[in-house]
């Protein structure tokens, strides 16, 4: 079961954001897609997820098109956690997080347990009765994030689950980028398809199972981490120097720039 | 600033609201003692005379009060909520500058009818409104919408728009009108429940039940809505739908409202304000809680309009402002103080 988007091209107010894209995002492993500002990374998760029509090709979720499932049964199979949320209204932590409930029908009682779980896993369980307005920008987006986890918190008898995520750990430190990272290795363990844009090529690298790289609209690579970064394409996309190395531990590719 | 647990404060209110309608009944030009209006509530008749300015006067105009007050409050809240903006205001969406140019309009093209006969003249000027304010509306609604959905921000953009655009007709109105027209014009502006009868009641009182039993279906889309709209549609929100749906019955909630009381301000802004600044911001909560608030307010407003100049009157949207205000300025500091 995947997410597929089929030769897909977007043309919008005369650009070309997209030109013929195919990708699949696969249940139980991590997509992580990778490029310059402005390389069209957003505008594919936007077509990816609904929120435009892509002008030519289709997107397929569990081998249904994605326009014909009916919404809430999407929403129970697909979560989305976009970069920016605006929320200027004070909500606490748990409310924010139970908003993510809203598509499931499994009581009061379950959707607070749920709550408190998804907060305690991204480390926010002291945030329970913040406000969201006080909160700093790092405390906002691990909020947001147990909001999406909350969401596909259990399997869904629709089909196979996916969470994309637009750069989740922008704001965060070092050790919620970490956990942010562990959280989503075992949300594939668990048979979840995960599609996320990240800046950084080395974290992107350490946990992604298909690396993606776009550059002007198009795929310039796609495949496993080491298999496809190298010096060459790394200067081509992105125009910078830099030299490969392995991790010594994680054993994965190491960008040095 | 610290919450208040909804369900006290909703408790509290309709605990309130009885009593203070209760209050109202015994106050006015001709003072009722609590106990001859207990009594004629009971269904022990007093005197013929008490009986009459109790059950053909005072009960219904407190009656429409809390009709009015809770609709004007509960849409307050849903149009914040829809428009993400806590300063938004059920007005925004040009229902109650489209209703006061078709009462204007009433008032000076009608107006020999209004001076032959009050009873048509008044439920003209009440058609004129509603007419009014529904077009404004649906001009709005169609301005903001494309192929793609509505736009809230077009929407805003457009009100303000056509709300500019009633305010010049009606200046032009006032211009055209004699100085008897124009204190009808003004005063209508005002707000108010003096001429409040059983029949008006009905109707509001069917408006505002049927707005109480629908918006509770929509509050969960209002909370995600908070969100953002493509975030709630990403959790199952149909979100075109839901705007469609609230956007009618504010304007069919606040047009009656307009049409039969007149433009009474403040209640639909600040007391929504208000209420989600003690009980925070799930809607499931915060519009019932706001139509509480803005029923009593209104009742106690009206109350007081009738004897701060006995034996004359002042216009109940004179006092819903005198109240209101102050009030929330005290919170905004008490808040600010807090943070």
């Amino acid at each position: 079961m995947t997410m597929f988007a089929d030769n897909i091209s977007l043309h919008l107010s005369g650009f070309d954001l997209l030109r013929n894209i195919s990708l699949e995002v696969k249940a139980g492993a991590v997509t992580a897609i990778v490029g310059p500002n402005g390389a069209g990374k957003s505008s594919l998760l936007k077509v990816l997820t609904g929120e435009i029509a892509a002008t030519r090709g289709d997107v397929y979720l569990n081998q249904r098109h994605l326009s014909h499932w009916p919404l809430l049964d999407r929403a129970q199979m697909l979560a989305v956690l976009p970069q920016h949320t605006l929320l200027n209204f004070p909500f606490t932590a748990d409310e924010v997080v139970g908003l993510g409930r809203i598509p499931h029908q499994t009581g009061v009682t379950k959707d607070n347990e749920i709550v408190a779980q998804a907060l305690d896993l991204v480390d926010a369980s002291y945030l329970q009765k913040r406000f969201y307005t006080q909160m700093s920008g790092g405390e906002k987006q691990r909020v947001q994030l147990a909001r999406v986890l909350a969401q596909i918190w259990q399997p869904s008898d629709q089909g196979e689950q996916f969470l994309v995520l637009d750069e989740p750990t922008s704001a965060f430190d070092l050790s919620h980028q970490q956990l942010t990272l562990d959280i989503v290795r075992q949300l594939a363990e668990r048979g979840v398809g995960v599609l996320m844009v990240v800046h950084d090529l080395n974290l992107a690298a350490r946990c992604a199972d298909n690396l993606v790289v776009f550059d002007g609209g198009v795929i310039a690579a796609q495949g496993k981490p080491k298999d496809i970064l190298s010096e060459q394409l790394i200067d081509k996309v992105f125009g910078v120097k830099s030299i490969i190395s392995q991790h010594p531990v994680t054993k994965r590719p190491l960008v040095i720039t | 600033m610290r919450r208040v647990s909804a369900q006290s404060l909703i408790w509290a209110l309709a605990i309130l609201l009885p009593v203070a309608a209760l209050v109202s009944m015994t106050v006015g030009t001709v003072s009722i003692s609590l106990a001859d209006a207990l009594s004629a509530v009971a269904g022990n008749s007093v005197n013929q005379q008490t009986d009459t300015i109790l059950f053909d006067i005072r009960l219904p105009r407190i009656l429409l009060a809390i009709f009015v007050g809770a609709v004007l409050a509960s849409t307050g809240a849903v149009m914040q909520g829809l428009f993400r903006n806590p300063l938004a205001d059920p007005s925004l969406i040009g229902v109650s500058s489209g209703a006061s140019v078709g009462a204007s309009l009433m008032i000076v093209t009608a107006g020999g009818f209004i001076q032959s006969g009050a009873l048509v003249g008044l439920s003209l000027v009440a058609v004129g409104a509603f007419v009014g304010g529904f077009a404004a509306t649906l001009l709005v609604y169609r301005l903001a919408t494309s192929g793609i959905g509505t736009s809230v921000t077009t929407m805003l953009l457009a009100g303000i728009a056509i709300g500019a655009l009633a305010g010049a007709l009606n200046s032009l109105l006032s211009y055209f009108s004699d100085n008897d027209m124009l204190r009808q014009i003004s005063l209508w502006q005002m707000g108010n429940l003096s001429g409040a009868s059983w029949l008006k009641v009905s109707i509001m009182g069917a408006v505002a039940i049927f707005l109480m039993l629908l918006f509770p279906r929509e509050s969960k889309a209002l909370n995600a809505l908070l969100l953002g709209e493509s975030e709630a549609r990403h959790l199952g929100i149909d979100v075109q739908r839901v705007k469609r749906r609230l956007i009618v019955l504010t304007a069919l909630g606040v047009g009656v409202s307009v049409a039969l009381a007149g433009l009474v301000g403040f209640v639909g802004l600040i007391m929504p304000h208000i209420v989600r600044l003690a009980i925070g911001p799930d809607h499931r909560w915060l519009v019932p809680g706001s139509a509480l608030a803005g029923a009593t307010l209104l009742v106690i407003a009206d109350s007081l309009a009738r004897i701060v100049v006995i034996p004359a009157e002042l216009p109940t949207g004179i006092l819903t402002a005198l109240l209101g205000a102050p009030f929330f300025v005290a919170l905004l500091l008490q808040q600010r103080k807090d943070v």
